[in-house]
């Protein structure tokens, strides 16, 4: 069922360019905002449980500087989607997006915010079937949930869209980050 | 040309200052989600650097290159002067804190005084952000910064003052001499009472947990500062790491003995006491779950007051004989 929903209204997405240009500074200004990736506090359905997992001790998203989960948009770097958008949240989801500044990121967790996950089926009517729908998305972590290894993996994947680079070793099959 | 030697040595001090204050916000950063970890059990910052090191370069660097957003019907010129009325008085804070027994940026008799005056700015500071951002949840943290920094001002002047009229005169140096080396000479063994409630009213007084209301998040996104983004919000995170420094500081000048310690007296046991009092507030702001409004002013209008009055009077009456 890929019709188009017309009652869906995506976010504007559109910049100031930036006010430096030299591309040495570009990239340190780069790596150091990879490095702090302020997250939103922001969960919509039960993939939010991995999130909060991944700031707990096990995980423990501190380690690369990422959790402090700021209330304010206007403080955030990165929007984790983390659940299923209703079409009642778009406009939320939308309206959230838009106020934050300028260099700002979103990460898609799990089959909900993906596509629409377990939701995906005809005529279902309340569910914005993937959130790249309504803002650009950088990063698609799957799972159903994902498990917070694979939040983590993400943040990385973000880092290294920013960067250029993996900053990280690898991990092993069957070993914990 | 005749530039008069105090004017170099402020000009000197208010760059010493400046530095000190830079820096000390990245040690208090690192400092406060480190020891946020251990509390909770994990690492913290770990593999930004070594240990984590360089986390809050990063997260400086961070905030200087994201853009600054400004509500549509903010007043801009409140709302842009908000942030800076937050942090410049600090200069003129630490101006007249002895760190050492020359290592005082202005010797001067009322710096008791100065610093009491001076602090009081920042309640007007945040009270113009709040007002400014023309948001519902910034105007909420701003009344409550208000109520709760002009309560728990009064119990912490009553609490200096019977220090004042114990020493007998305002200079922050003199008090300090009139303290000895040795733990058991420091003031807070004479005081206990006056400590307890001049910390309670400082921690409250910098808006920290548990008495960090005006910035609530599970009520009030983020307070006085939600619609402030980038370097705007970074100014008022360090004025509020200055803030912490400016009562320790205060607190160590007059309650336990300011340089003076066993063996050498000198800047580095100034600085220990400092850092060891900013410890235990991050070590209350990580252990306690904050405390409802009405519970807030309760604490203060009904035991810190009355506690710091029966403080004064005691401290007076001992004075007189």
């Amino acid at each position: 069922m890929a019709q188009e929903d017309i009652d869906l209204i995506k976010a504007v997405t559109t910049q100031d360019p930036p006010l430096v240009k030299v591309e040495l500074v570009n990239n340190f200004f780069d790596i150091c905002r990879s490095m702090s990736l302020w997250p939103m506090t922001f969960g919509l359905a039960c993939c939010a449980i991995e999130m909060m997992a991944v700031g707990m001790a096990r995980f423990d998203i501190a380690r690369y500087g990422a959790e402090v989960f700021r209330p304010s948009p206007r403080q955030c770097d990165l929007m984790i989607v983390a659940g299923t958008v209703s079409k009642k949240m778009a406009p939320c989801l939308v309206q959230l997006y838009e106020q934050m500044p300028a260099p700002r990121y979103v990460m898609a967790l799990g089959n909900c915010a993906i596509s629409g996950g377990p939701f995906y089926f005809e005529d279902q009517y309340g569910i914005v079937e993937g959130v790249d729908r309504l803002v650009p998305v950088d990063v698609y972590v799957p799972g159903c949930p994902p498990r917070p290894e694979g939040l983590l993996e993400g943040l990385f994947k973000i880092q290294e869209k920013m960067t250029g680079r993996r900053w990280w070793p690898m991990p092993k099959q069957g070993e914990a980050v | 040309m005749n530039i008069p030697p105090e004017l170099i040595h402020i000009s000197i001090a208010l760059a010493a200052i400046a530095a000190f204050i830079g820096l000390n916000g990245l040690v208090l950063v690192y400092l406060e989600r480190k020891v946020a970890g251990f509390i909770q059990r994990r690492p913290g910052p770990y593999e930004v650097g070594p240990w984590g090191l360089l986390q809050p370069v990063a997260d400086a660097v961070k905030l200087v290159g994201k853009q600054l957003v400004r509500p549509k019907v903010a007043d801009p010129w409140l709302y842009w002067a908000a942030p800076l009325l937050s942090f410049t008085p600090i200069f003129l804070l630490f101006l007249v804190i002895p760190f050492g027994p020359t290592l005082t940026g202005m010797e001067f008799n009322y710096g008791l005084l100065l610093i009491l005056a001076f602090t009081g700015l920042n309640v007007l500071a945040l009270c113009l952000a709040g007002w400014s951002s023309a948001n519902k949840y910034s105007l909420l943290g701003a009344a409550r910064s208000v109520a709760q920094s002009i309560a728990y001002e009064i119990p912490l002047l009553l609490a200096v003052l019977a220090i004042a009229f114990q020493f007998g005169t305002l200079n922050l140096t003199e008090m300090v001499h009139q303290q000895g080396q040795w733990p058991w000479q420091w003031n807070i063994m004479f005081q206990p009472l006056a400590f307890v409630i001049y910390f309670l009213c400082a921690i409250a007084e910098t808006n920290r947990a548990p008495f960090d209301l005006p910035e609530a998040e599970s009520e009030l996104t983020a307070g006085f500062h939600t619609e402030y983004s980038g370097m705007a919000f970074g100014l008022f995170f360090l004025a509020e790491y200055a803030y912490i420094i400016v009562v320790s500081c205060v607190a160590v000048v007059l309650f336990l003995g300011g340089w003076q310690g066993p063996g050498a007296p000198g800047f580095w046991w100034f600085l220990l006491k400092v850092y060891a009092l900013i410890l235990v507030i991050i070590w209350i702001r990580w252990t306690y779950p904050r405390v409802r409004f009405d519970q807030l002013l309760n604490i203060n209008w009904k035991w810190l007051l009355p506690l710091a009055l029966v403080n004064l009077l005691l401290t007076l009456i001992f004075v007189k004989i």
